[in-house]
């Protein structure tokens, strides 16, 4: 949102013990935004346990978390300057509440980091800053703190700041402000302080007020239905706007259907809450001219301008669940308001979060750990990339009854790409290895059985048998006509390659066709791939005759039609 | 859209959420302010229904003119209501004498989770906000009661993206927040911008209001000249005095509203 759309949502995050909340309860104090019950509550408990007063109290309410001395839980505490209101944020900085960090960034604008500046970056400084890229931040800051204990030193803020915006820029994350502070004392929270003489910028309360958030750049209708209404004689579509605006009188088209209608009204129970035109983040109702079946999940666009419908795509993902992510378990992934089953087929890779190197999976992913990996679904559901559309471009994976996970989108396989036979990202090869073919008795010639043709992506199962072939559980697809290799390892998609990455290791050969390859050997593999690569529709015939074994793996049922065999 | 329309549409879409995952469900109305600004919004919410019941968890100590309010809403909007009572323990004589969290437990917390079994809810829509008091500040908009009504605080569940937490095995139940993140004062000015009926009790009279509502040996008035809501506007933008001060039960401890909470009170 915007500057005129309410709050200015910021969340504090960073190591556990660099000083988020002793931050942002200097903020609050120093800027009277506390009632003064809630100080002298903790006057009293302080002074009961012989304490100097804790600023970290104003937000650590729970007994456990002032005993201990850290936060266990994320809050949010409203606060105004003079020229705007902030809902402040504090998140934990321990490993064991990375989920609770995430619950509350997730609801963030903006982002400051805090760094001690005896410590400089620890491993959740740099989990934390890879979190808030995921989670779309898309205003991040830097703070500092404790520069009392370090003599105030310009060297020490100067080095924490380059390795922190390094680390950012691998990140993709925008550099905003950096801000030397020591929050105890409170230099620099409020005021500038006389301690930093080298030190030019803002204090951390100029810089928040400096923030500028522009709106999201999404022009595209994106409304979600969350139910269906019929309480009287109207059916109301009901959901919330996520991007773009919607008029009377419209044309949209609801998805994954991809019916389209008009918008016949958008009603409310007040008179003076019926409109015309709607836009982003209202809660709308919507009666269309024709009545089609529509369900929870449904997402209304406009014609030409609608979410793709994909069953199947890549992601990055963070795991919060104790239980690690295990290829190929089901969870229940949910979507806006779309929810259904999903497998992870592949783990691509795991992201290291502190060095961001990727590394190889061993087919789980563990308890905060952040993976790029490919999801397919049982159903086909409206997705758009997120960097598109932010609102149907991430998901939560549900392990049992919790939230145990969620990503966002990075690549859709849409059923636009069913034609190719295999998908894996950019990588698409065409295929007719699977499909069913007949001599018909009428025709007096070969046909293929007409039916829908699937796609398959890394990970899936394959039908290794049917009515007209039979293949092995392990085996490579070499596509020559887009260059492209499949390996079937226990009859399942293990890998699809580019040809010149690929080497041959010994096992049964199937062209795209499904007709068995004439390859004994490295020796055979290099002469017959020099002559598919090299052939023309002239040498076509002969290529085939030397290398193709139609009879290996297929054979052709008579048959009438379709139905017939 | 400004910020009260922001909130707004946050908490409808809140609303329909739990309305559409959520199996028994029922608004806890406390006749306060709170609550009856949720009122309001699941009228706006459901276009005009309410396709849940309301529930008032009484104690028999509220402040009289509490439940004549609460009878007169019901008849005017056609509300269905269910009012319970924690009635073994007024028989046996509870009250505030017998110590005040002791009383708030038998007639708020085990009423309150007496009824929900009794009329088996799985999801419990609750008018709290963040900036009350601390242990609601750490709150989830949906929050997962487990078979014995206890509040798991260390441990809640992870809760981005407007996808709350609606499964849970039976026998527990969900509390529903949609106001979390609203103040007292957009409460105010929102009852100010739709011109929602509230009660008498927060306007002053002869130099005093209420200004939080609850039991009356246990909610004290402050000294206020505010006798409309944009008087009250006027008088939150200057107080420095929190909210909940008036509430005696929040003083008999620190944790006091950690405590009661982790047992089930609202």
């Amino acid at each position: 949102m915007g500057e005129n759309e309410g709050k200015l949502k910021l969340v504090f995050t960073g190591h556990v013990d660099h000083g988020k909340s002793t931050v942002i309860g200097r903020l609050l104090f120093d800027t009277g935004s506390l009632p003064q019950g809630a100080i002298d509550k903790i006057k009293a408990v302080t002074l009961e346990k012989g304490k100097a007063f804790e600023f970290a109290y104003l937000l650590d309410a729970f007994e456990e978390e002032r005993t201990q001395g850290i936060t266990i839980d994320t809050t949010q505490l409203a606060f105004k300057t003079k020229k705007r209101d902030y809902v402040i944020i504090d998140a934990p900085g321990h490993v064991e509440f990375l989920k609770n960090m995430i619950s509350g960034a997730a609801d963030a604008e903006a982002a400051f980091l805090v760094v001690d500046a005896q410590r400089g970056l620890e491993e959740q400084s740099r989990r934390h800053a890879h979190m808030l890229s995921i989670l779309g931040v898309r205003q991040t800051g830097l703070i500092v703190n404790k520069m009392d204990l370090v003599g105030f030193k310009e060297k020490v803020f100067g080095d924490i700041t380059r390795e922190a915006w390094g680390f950012f820029d691998s990140l993709g994350l925008a550099k905003g402000p950096s801000i030397p502070l020591a929050a105890l004392p409170g230099d620099n929270v409020v005021k500038r302080s006389d301690n930093f003489s080298w030190y030019n910028g803002p204090s951390l309360i100029e810089a928040l007020d400096d923030l500028r958030i522009s709106p999201r750049e999404e022009k595209d209708l994106r409304l979600p239905i969350q139910d269906v209404y019929k309480f009287d004689d109207r059916r109301i579509l009901a959901g919330r706007i996520e991007s773009g605006r919607l008029r009377v009188g419209d044309e949209v088209t609801i998805s994954p259907g991809g019916k389209r209608t008009l918008v016949a009204s958008l009603p409310a129970w007040l008179d003076r809450d019926v409109k015309d035109e709607v836009g982003r983040g209202e809660s709308v109702g919507l009666i269309v001219k024709d009545e089609f079946f529509n369900r929870r999940g449904d997402v209304v666009s406009h014609v030409g301008r609608a979410p793709e419908v994909a069953d199947s795509f890549l992601a990055s993902i963070f795991w919060l669940g104790k239980t690690p992510l295990n290829q190929n378990a089901r969870y229940r992934l949910k979507l806006g308001a779309s929810e259904t089953e999903a497998r992870v087929n592949e783990i691509v890779h795991l992201i290291d979060s502190t060095s961001l190197a990727p590394r190889p999976a061993q087919g789980e992913i563990k308890q905060n750990e952040v993976a790029v990996v490919a999801l397919r679904l049982k159903k086909a559901i409206p997705v758009d990339l997120f960097s598109k559309h932010t609102a149907t471009g991430r998901f939560v994976l549900l392990d049992g009854y919790d939230v145990s996970g969620g990503g966002i989108v990075t690549q859709i396989h849409s059923r636009a790409d069913i034609r190719h036979g295999f998908v894996f990202g950019e990588l698409k090869a065409r295929c007719e290895v699977f499909e069913e073919y007949y001599y018909s008795l009428g025709d007096m010639a070969v046909n293929k059985v007409d039916r829908q043709t699937l796609s398959y992506t890394v990970g899936d199962p394959v039908p290794l048998s049917g009515l007209s072939y039979k293949y092995p559980d392990y085996f490579d697809i070499v596509i020559f006509r887009d260059q492209m290799v499949v390996q079937i390892r226990a009859a399942k998609v293990d890998s699809l390659k580019p040809l010149a990455e690929y080497d041959y290791q010994g096992l049964p050969l199937v062209n795209g066709r499904g007709f068995g390859l004439l390859v004994q050997s490295p020796d055979d593999w290099d002469r017959a791939k020099g002559d598919f690569l090299a052939q023309t529709p002239e040498t076509e015939p002969t290529v085939a005759k030397r290398w193709l074994d139609f009879n290996a793996y297929r054979r052709i049922p008579m048959g009438w039609s379709d139905f017939v065999i | 859209m400004n910020h009260l329309r922001a909130l707004e549409a946050h908490s409808v879409f809140i609303l329909r959420e739990a309305y559409s995952r959520i199996g028994r469900l029922g608004l806890l109305w406390s006749i306060g302010k709170d609550s009856t600004v949720l009122l309001w919004l699941a009228k706006k919410a459901f276009f005009g229904h309410c396709p849940f019941p309301f529930i008032h968890v009484d104690t028999s100590y509220k402040i009289p003119e509490m439940i004549g309010f609460r009878d007169e809403v019901v008849g005017r909007l056609g509300l269905e209501l269910i009012v319970h009572q924690n009635k073994k323990a007024l028989l046996e004589g509870m009250g505030p004498e017998k110590g005040r969290l002791v009383c708030c437990k038998a007639l708020k917390t085990e009423a309150l989770n007496d009824m929900t079994k009794t009329y088996g809810f799985d999801g419990l829509i609750v008018g709290v906000r963040r900036d009350e008091e601390g242990s609601r500040s750490k709150e989830r908009v949906f929050s997962v009661r487990n078979v014995r009504d206890e509040w798991d605080y260390v441990n809640q569940a992870p809760e981005l993206w407007g996808q709350f937490k609606t499964e849970f095995p039976k026998g527990h139940h969900v509390r529903v927040h949609p106001l979390l993140q609203w103040s007292e004062i957009d409460i105010w000015r929102y009852i100010e911008a739709e011109d929602i009926p509230v009660i008498d009790l927060y306007f002053s009279k002869n130099g005093e209001r209420y200004r939080s509502l609850g039991c009356a040996p246990c909610t004290a008035k402050i000294k206020s000249e505010a006798k409309t809501v944009s008087d009250i506007i006027a008088e939150l933008e200057k107080t420095n005095v929190s909210e909940r001060a008036g509430r005696a039960q929040d003083q008999e401890d620190a944790y006091a509203m950690q405590k009661l909470r982790k047992d089930g009170y609202m």
